[in-house]
């Protein structure tokens, strides 16, 4: 959590559905509470309700049931042009037909803010994007990372407590979105701003955010820091949607307080940690991180279960060795090595024994 | 080189329709504004005559122009031209069309006057074949193509083929009026008639014409001296001319009509006689051209600048109109749900594919004073039966029918332009604080100024030379300078006049088109995308 931040709730969903047509719930029961100055990212697929989170909290959707509070405040009824937050939009919305120093100046004059103030905000806000010699030109003008910048300078200006970005680096090339995403991060948190990040993106999701909230099928799947999300996805669906992934499929033989023995339908035994799995005999689906699998076995526990596995390709990718092997009847099994001095590099053909520390596998949901 | 070939031909049954259908069509009808043939070709000898006439003197022109007048009008009478010519002058000056009218019917009664005395003082005048036998003769070609050339311009017809006659270059010298009209009547006779010349007895202007020719003591002695054919029968009629009218042809003129002895009639053929005229232009601006100069025409006579500035001024009227109707139209289309707004626009469309007379008809039921509006308002009491309102026959009536039939045209262009803003323009606007109101006013609005230039444009322009509506709802109040145009083409004949009104028309809208660029930008108009 970013310096200065409190615990104290400054942005609250109380149990918010929403619902289009009347039928079927696009945000089914969304609970979140956020403290001041996070950077929270609302991460997840197409339609999977984290746009209509944000759109609700920025009051152009409303909640078909519900609280959402702002700063203790519940905001159901108040217009978005009365809420006060600052909003960066996926194609940037800069208005067109003005420059961008009227662009910035508009949230100030309709605050009806003087003259001089309003020319020394914008001044001060396009300065600190580096857009400081751009307030004459039009948008039109502008490449995209500059219009971005400008966006972002639009939505700060007003000096909103809340800033909402809805996709904001999808139209920009690679290098460009990395630069940006530092950027971003680093001038929220420099202005101790609460931000609301909603990207499908999961690398910028988990190299930005003080907190990611995983959506799936309108609800947060996962809410957690970034390394806890990775290392210690909850359900199968985080497993997945986060980070690359290895599963096997089996039915738990046996649960010894935090560890549990997984046979696999191929009938191998292997070690793991019970997550969302309660009892022996449920069916599980068991995660694994591609770097996190060994088969050096002096580096395994003496009585670590392991597997067979026959090298399938070998692919150099300069820092790290992705290997792919056949494992318990599982074509896809991947793991990933480092591209160290003393690194073995494994040939197609090879068999080889591989094995893991229990608590790096982990036991989920079937479904 | 080849491929710009391939394309042109590809195009070409369009461009030639269109320049066919369209551009020549349009600039004959733009040379008409100016033309003014028909005077010098109808009257030919008379406009040379009258270029030496001091139009200021107040006095009647010399009995030369009157002479010439006698021998064009009388050729005019027989190819039917002289009244289209007074119709032409009529536009000028009013009273010239009855003038031709009837002075054509006489011009055989003044022939006469010469006639019967110089029947009676030889018998050999009565006998077409001995006039033929005096006339003819050789070396008069050059004079024969001429008289040729003057006739065909002046009948509009094709006057080539062989004549059977040739003028005779000794008598052309010694008569020069009767050489004039005895050959017009030998074209006439043998190329439209199709007789034989010899056969004919000659027009009553030949006799006419001998009379001027004997006025003149040269000829006289000359034909004393003369002794080719039919020379016994002119030395006896130039011996006797104390028996011919002691008068001469202004005279003559001057008894069938006292107008003929006007300056003023004559001041005002002179004036249009050139073969280009600034009169029709003039008109359309309710000027006129005298001998004095260009002046205004009096007060009671000024219609047409009214006209213009009433069509200009309906014409905005009904493009704002259009614009307060059509703007709430065209955003209810762009912003409602897809299928809400296609039924909606089916209601903008369906009047479209309406026949334009039956809409208009439409609202004659609506409009009069026992329609249905106006019962509706009797009947809810709003309006008391004995002072309904007057809602057609005056501009009100011309304004709402054609706005409601023009109103598409602004809807469509904005609405297309209005699909291509995002919504999220005033969501963020929205979000950076604005009020409804603001944000579109500041954000959606200067956006789709592009679509309201591009309908206003349409519908001005559309509006500007709109016919049907104002002759059908329009009354005297409502009608437009077209209806004034679509008058002079079909009703009065002037088609110069409508060709100058016409072109103003076009001048005035091609001025706006040229501001409107220079203010908002014709780049700035989008008709869709």
């Amino acid at each position: 959590m970013a310096d200065g931040a409190s615990n104290e709730a400054f942005v609250e969903f109380e149990r918010v559905q929403k619902s289009y047509d009347g039928e079927t719930l696009v945000v089914k029961d969304l609970n979140l509470t956020m403290p001041k100055g996070e950077f929270l990212t609302m991460l997840g697929p197409s339609g999977s309700g984290k746009t209509t989170c944000l759109m609700m909290l920025a009051g152009f959707e409303t909640a078909t049931h519900g609280d959402i509070r702002l700063g203790g405040v519940s905001i159901n009824d108040i217009p978005p042009h009365k809420r006060g937050i600052g909003m960066v939009f996926q194609n940037y919305a800069l208005f067109p037909h003005m420059t961008i120093a009227e662009n910035l100046a508009f949230p100030l004059e309709v605050r009806k803010l003087g003259k001089a103030e309003q020319e020394e905000k914008v001044k001060r806000a396009l300065d600190m994007v580096e857009m400081g010699s751009f307030g004459g030109r039009r948008p039109a003008q502008l490449s995209g990372g500059q219009q971005q910048r400008v966006a972002l300078a639009r939505a700060l200006v007003f000096e909103p407590e809340l800033v909402l970005m809805d996709e904001p680096l999808g139209a920009l090339d690679k290098q460009l979105r990395e630069k940006m995403q530092f950027e971003i991060t680093h001038l929220a948190h420099q202005l101790g701003i609460t931000t609301v990040y909603v990207t499908h993106d999961q690398t910028e999701a988990l190299t930005m955010s003080d907190r990611v909230a995983v959506f799936d099928d309108g609800r947060i799947q996962q809410l957690a820091p970034p390394d806890k999300l990775y290392e210690q996805p909850e359900n199968s669906f985080v497993a997945q949607f986060i980070g690359e992934n290895n599963t096997l499929e089996g039915v738990i033989k046996e649960i010894k307080g935090n560890t549990c023995v997984v046979q696999l339908d191929g009938g191998e035994i292997i070690d793991a940690v019970p997550v969302n799995v309660s009892q022996v005999g449920e069916r599980t689906r068991v995660s694994i991180r591609p770097e996190r699998v060994e088969y050096n076995r002096d580096r395994l526990h003496a009585d670590a279960h392991t597997l067979k596995a026959e090298v399938l390709e070998f692919i150099y990718m300069g820092d790290i060795f992705r290997t792919r092997l056949r494992v318990a009847g599982n074509d896809e099994f991947i793991i990933k090595t480092r591209n160290a001095p003393d690194q073995v590099r494994l040939k197609p053909g090879q068999e080889i024994e591989i094995g893991w520390l229990a608590e790096d596998c982990r036991a989920l949901d079937a479904s | 080189m080849r491929q710009k070939m391939r394309a042109l031909m590809l195009v070409a049954p369009l461009l030639i329709f269109v320049v066919v259908t369209f551009i020549v069509p349009i600039l004959s009808m733009l040379f008409r504004s100016v033309e003014n043939d028909i005077v010098p070709n109808t009257i030919p000898g008379t406009v040379i005559a009258l270029s030496q006439w001091d139009g200021s003197s107040g006095e009647p022109p010399h009995e030369n122009v009157y002479r010439n007048l006698y021998i064009d009008l009388f050729k005019a009478e027989e190819a039917k031209q002289h009244t289209r010519l007074g119709s032409r002058l009529n536009y000028e000056q009013s009273g010239l069309s009855s003038l031709f009218r009837t002075t054509g019917r006489s011009l055989d009664d003044i022939g006469e006057l010469w006639q019967d005395p110089l029947e009676d003082i030889d018998p050999n005048f009565e006998e077409g074949s001995f006039w033929f036998e005096m006339m003819s003769g050789t070396g008069g070609e050059d004079f024969l193509e001429t008289r040729r050339e003057l006739m065909a311009l002046m009948s509009d017809e094709d006057m080539s083929g062989d004549v059977g006659f040739v003028p005779s270059e000794e008598i052309i010298q010694l008569l020069p009026w009767t050489a004039r009209a005895y050959t017009d009547f030998a074209l006439w006779a043998a190329i439209r008639d199709g007789d034989t010349v010899a056969e004919e007895d000659p027009w009553e202007s030949v006799y006419g014409a001998l009379g001027m020719d004997l006025t003149n003591p040269d000829t006289v002695s000359a034909i004393n001296s003369y002794n080719g054919a039919g020379a016994s029968a002119l030395q006896a009629a130039a011996a006797n001319i104390d028996q011919l009218p002691q008068f001469g042809f202004r005279e003559a003129f001057t008894e069938e009509d006292k107008d003929w002895g006007s300056a003023d009639i004559w001041a005002t053929i002179k004036l249009y006689s050139p073969s280009m005229t600034p009169g029709y232009f003039l008109n359309s601006v309710d000027m006129t051209l005298t001998p004095d100069g260009i002046v205004m025409k009096p007060e009671n006579q000024q219609i047409y600048t009214t006209l213009f500035m009433r069509t200009l001024i309906m014409a905005l009227i009904i493009t704002a109109s259009c614009i307060v109707l059509g703007y709430p139209v065209a955003w209810l289309l762009a912003n409602l749900p897809m299928r809400t707004a296609s039924i909606l626009m089916i209601l903008v469309l369906l009047p479209f594919w309406t026949s334009l007379l039956v809409r208009t008809s439409a609202w004659k039921v609506l409009l009069q004073q026992q329609g249905v509006i106006n019962e509706i308002l009797v009947w809810l009491g709003f309006v008391n039966d004995a002072d309904r309102l007057v809602l057609m026959n005056n501009a009100t009536g011309t304004v709402i029918a054609m706005t409601h039939i023009l109103l598409p045209f602004m809807i469509l262009p904005l609405y297309s332009v209005m699909k291509t803003i995002p919504p999220s323009y005033q969501r963020a606007a929205k979000s950076l604080g604005a009020t409804n109101w603001t944000a579109f006013w500041r954000v959606y609005f200067p956006q789709s100024v592009p679509g309201i230039g591009a309908g206003s444009i349409l519908v001005f322009i559309l509006a500007i030379g709109y016919y049907i509506t104002p002759e059908i709802v329009g009354g005297t109040d409502g009608v437009f300078i077209s209806n004034r145009i679509a008058y002079h083409i079909s009703s009065s004949l002037n088609w110069g006049l409508a060709a100058a009104l016409g072109s103003i028309l076009l001048v005035v809208v091609l001025g706006l088109y040229w501001c409107y660029d220079k203010i908002v930008g014709i780049d700035n108009v989008k008709l869709g995308g």
